[in-house]
């Protein structure tokens, strides 16, 4: 030690004794350290764990389990008509939510960018589903749509739209649309604080030129308003498309996948597979495919990005 | 107090160099003004001093002990910032009051010290009030109250004038200055307004793209620039520069402008027959209205009254420059002038802008 | 010109009603029905108010049924973890936002990752790496998977929080004596209250929303949290929807008090963005 601090000390005079080399470089560890800690052992191990599982046999109740399969799990995946019905429902699921939480939360944001009286207690209000616990939300709206306590079969009925009061829950043709209206009711809140931000941020005196140089309402939106919150859109429906895919609350608590699997989607099928049938192995096999079809698609929109960005 | 020494320091940014080898002695007690225009590496320097910024090579000696290694809190230097930097969450009392609780001074002590340094700045009825709560000179103050009470072997300021109007820059300078004078503290400032650094410096260093251009007091900068950035830098309206060529014949000289005109000299500067040159002029030595044998026509194009003087600026042949007058007779003038250029006011600058 | 401005002002008024009403409605029809008494359940079932209340089911849940125990386990998981992550999360976010280390730029890219990747994937083998442990079915194991999925997003949150307060602040704090951590202890840490308390917010919904990994990890009533219990309850007594309506109300209470103290601080962020701007 002490020869090492004579020589650090006198060769070369600009480099800092070691210990305060050791202590200045490990400062950013120590703060992180825990965090990361935790992260790597509940998330990445499971993560790598979880893959591995893919290939292996692994059903909880089945002592003689856990040798390695290879592919057995994928080709049994290749015949399971659950599961394609599963990834269909998956895109019907995600597109529906992800365009109408869109859709309205940009009318929304748009609606409440005008400042008027009481504007808080409204924006309180409206993204209050926000705050809404996702199974409860579930929970809340199964029972809308329960013609016992319900009223929304009542009214449909008085609408004309359905010939008796029934539950669209248990309609295998209609069962998904529940999970979907109750995560479009959830969501909605999202999209606007997102795009409420992004629209604050947009210059005000913009407007204010392009009325000088006569531009409408509707020429203002489609010059100004759209292309400002052209980035934020994008980043936010990227996201949430990946995160709706994988977000089966809404499904477990409402229809649980029924009836007879109809409204079943890919997370949903996993988590089923997990927890009723135990059969870890074939649910982690399920888990790999949706991974790598969000990691596709994921790369083919930042790929879509770098070729519009590259024809500007 | 102490003496600062800086020797040989050099910055890098990975593979980006900002400061090439600086060295700096700085007197106890001294005054040193850092300018230079933003990005010549001054507030990095400065930031080294403090600790803030770790030395790529080189050394620093504070009171003779090197510092290199010293966390900032082991330095005991203060610092008053652009920002002032005040604690928002903390009262004006609390805020000076911080460095000494940290250093578990008792607390008769504390009560003393900064009472003291309220009543020099002024302070008093604020000292229970929030940062958010001051003006800002008031937040200015504090944030030297903050410095002061440390009685520190130096003191360091950031550009510390930068975000107040006009007249309270005025003010605060006038008050830095007189606080050094009763104090008789070690100080180094960094600024880029060229007058703060006229006014309070002892000594300016001038720098430039990470090298100190030249070093010396207000107006020996003034009189007598060690180079074409200097020249420039240092005055208000700056000085006027024309390019030419040197001409030498025995013992006579003149100077060809690039416009055409040619401006006799009587000796001889240190510069080659033919060479390129660069003469600089200070637009208050500009004499308008001249006359006699070396009197040169020049046309005006702008008058630009500032109450105090008047600054008039000016072609000739193709070059603009600017002269500066006390004289209100050339408010109203238009159309071409006569114009001397006296040889005593001149400055000689080389090709590779030194001056001759 | 009037009249075609009177006609915009009525719709977007409109609008915002119908907004709220969407909002608002299928909460108030669970407060609606929860405060029916059963007799009138089904006679009176789609009126907007019955014609008689009574809190009989709020009194049967809070008397008769798990739910306080559930109410127990959640508020101790959920406020555990928010504790844990924000305590956590301010340390990593600290160092993300002012340090430049060589490893930051891995993870960050690790903490990203771990938000694009389906959670349910990680269902099996966290049951399989706790059970040995002893932690399925205890609120221990709840709390630490919990911690773990909300630390990435709560690090970003807190980072962003630090990275609007100057660094002028603790380098003036560090001149004037104190190291780096006590600077952050006592001059940052202080000054980001709002953050702090946003991401308390965000990490205790958060949690208290959790469905899967609960309903997974724990199978007795004695460690079930809120949604695993009602749920079990719905699955059970799927009659009694007075009940479970009563208990929904009751879960939903600390959520909307949570979102009324980040509210505060959400609308703020978007003020100051439109300062900014």
């Amino acid at each position: 030690m002490t020869s090492h601090a004579a020589r650090e000390g006198g060769s070369r005079i600009d480099r800092p004794p070691l210990k305060k080399r050791l202590a200045d470089a490990s400062a950013p560890y120590l703060y992180t350290a825990p965090a990361l800690i935790l992260i790597v052992t509940v998330m990445l191990v499971p993560l790598v764990l979880g893959i591995s599982y893919a290939f292996r046999d692994i059903q909880l109740l089945n002592p003689f389990s856990g040798g390695f399969i290879g592919l057995d799990h994928f080709k049994a995946l290749s015949q399971d008509q659950n599961f394609y019905r599963a990834l269909r429902n998956t895109l019907w699921w995600t597109g529906w939510s992800v365009l109408l939480q869109f859709v309205f939360g940009l009318i929304l944001a748009l609606l409440l960018d005008k400042p008027f009286h009481g504007r808080a207690i409204v924006q309180a209000l409206v993204f209050l589903p926000w705050a809404v616990p996702s199974f409860l939300a579930g929970l809340n709206w199964a029972w809308l749509f329960n013609p016992v306590v319900g009223p929304l079969p009542h009214w449909m009925f008085a609408l004309g739209l359905m010939s008796e009061p029934s539950n669209i829950l248990s309609d295998p043709q209609l069962a998904l649309w529940g999970p979907i209206i109750a995560n479009v009711w959830w969501g909605i809140p999202f999209f606007a604080i997102t795009l409420l931000a992004a629209l604050q941020a947009i210059p005000r005196d913009l407007y204010e030129a392009a009325s000088i140089d006569g531009a409408g309402p509707v020429q203002r939106f489609f010059s100004i308003t759209l292309p400002f919150l052209a980035p934020t859109i994008a980043i936010t429906v990227l996201l949430r498309t990946v995160w709706i895919s994988n977000f089966a609350d809404l499904i477990i608590v409402m229809t649980n996948g029924g009836p007879a699997d109809r409204s079943q989607i890919v997370a949903s099928y996993i988590f089923t597979q997990a927890f009723k049938r135990l059969d870890f192995g074939y649910a982690s096999a399920i888990a790999l495919v949706l991974l790598m079809l969000l990691i596709t698609y994921s790369m083919l929109i930042v790929v879509l990005r770098q070729w519009l960005l590259s024809k500007d | 107090m102490a003496s600062i020494d800086i020797s040989a320091i050099r910055k890098s940014y990975g593979i980006l160099p900002v400061l090439h080898g600086i060295d700096l002695e700085i007197r106890d007690g001294e005054f040193v003004v850092l300018v230079g225009p933003s990005g010549c590496g001054k507030s990095t320097l400065l930031r080294m001093i403090a600790g803030l910024e770790a030395v790529t090579s080189g050394e620093i000696r504070i009171d003779g002990k090197r510092v290199n290694d010293l966390a900032p809190k082991d330095r005991d230097i203060a610092m008053v910032f652009q920002s002032y930097a005040l604690y928002p969450h903390m009262s004006v009392a609390k805020n000076m009051s911080y460095s000494l609780r940290l250093r578990k001074t008792p607390a008769e002590k504390i009560a003393s010290v900064v009472a003291g340094a309220a009543t020099k700045l002024g302070l008093d009825p604020l000292m229970e009030r929030r940062p958010r709560a001051l003006s800002g000179g008031q937040r200015q103050r504090v944030a030297m109250g903050r410095a002061i009470v440390r009685e520190p072997k130096a003191f360091l300021f950031d550009e510390p004038l930068s975000n107040l109007d006009a007249r309270l820059r005025e003010q605060m300078r006038a008050e830095i200055k007189k606080l050094h004078q009763d104090l008789g503290a070690t100080s180094i400032y960094v600024t880029h307004d060229q007058i703060e650094a006229m006014t309070l410096a002892d000594r300016i260093v001038a720098m430039h793209g990470g090298i100190v251009q030249q070093v010396g007091s207000p107006l020996e900068l003034y009189d007598n620039p060690a180079n074409l950035f200097v020249a420039g830098f240092i005055g208000s309206p700056g000085m006027n520069f024309f390019e030419g060529r040197y001409m030498r014949s025995g013992e006579t000289a003149s100077f060809a402008l690039t416009g055409g005109a040619v401006l006799p000299l009587p000796s001889t500067a240190n510069l080659p027959d033919g060479s390129r040159a660069t003469l600089g002029i200070r637009p208050e030595h500009v004499i308008l209205g001249a006359e006699g044998p070396d009197a040169m026509l020049a046309k005006v194009d702008l008058v630009e009254p500032t109450g105090f003087g008047i600054i008039v600026h000016l072609t000739l042949g193709s070059v603009a420059f600017k002269a500066f007058t006390l004289d209100r007779r050339f408010l109203g003038m238009q159309g071409e002038v006569a114009v001397r250029l006296p040889v005593p006011n001149l400055h000689f600058f080389d090709e590779a802008g030194r001056k001759v | 010109m009037t009249g075609k401005r009177i006609l915009a002002f009525l719709a977007h008024r409109l609008a915002i009603f119908a907004y709220v009403v969407f909002a608002l409605f299928p909460l108030y029809w669970l407060l609606k029905v929860s405060v029916t008494p059963n007799k009138l359940l089904y006679s009176e079932g789609i009126r907007m108010w019955p014609s008689r209340t009574s809190f009989e089911h709020f009194e049967f849940v809070l008397r008769h049924s798990d739910f306080p125990v559930f109410f127990k386990n959640s508020l101790i998981v959920s406020g555990s973890t928010a504790v844990i992550v924000t305590a956590l999360a301010s340390l990593a976010g600290y160092a993300l936002s002012r340090f430049g280390f060589r490893g930051k730029y891995w993870i960050v890219a690790l903490m990203l990752l771990t938000q694009m990747f389906p959670l349910v994937m990680l269902v099996a083998p966290i049951f399989k790496m706790l059970s040995p442990l002893g932690l399925t079915n205890s609120l221990t194991g709840l709390i630490l998977v919990y911690t773990a999925f909300n630390i990435p997003f709560a690090t970003f949150l807190m980072q962003s929080f630090f990275d609007g307060i100057p660094k002028d602040l603790e380098e003036a704090a560090m001149i004037d004596g104190a190291t780096q951590f006590v600077a952050f202890r006592q001059i940052i840490l202080p000054l980001t209250l709002p953050g702090i308390a946003a991401t308390l917010g965000f990490v205790f919904t958060a949690a208290w929303s959790e469905l899967l990994f609960s309903l997974m990890l724990i199978s007795g009533n004695d460690a079930a949290t809120f949604p695993v219990g009602l749920l079990s309850f719905v699955s059970k007594f799927s009659v009694d929807f007075g009940q479970m309506m009563a208990a929904g109300v009751l879960a939903l209470i600390p959520a909307c008090l949570f979102f009324l103290l980040i509210q505060r601080y959400l609308v703020q962020g978007l003020t100051a963005g439109a300062v900014k701007g």
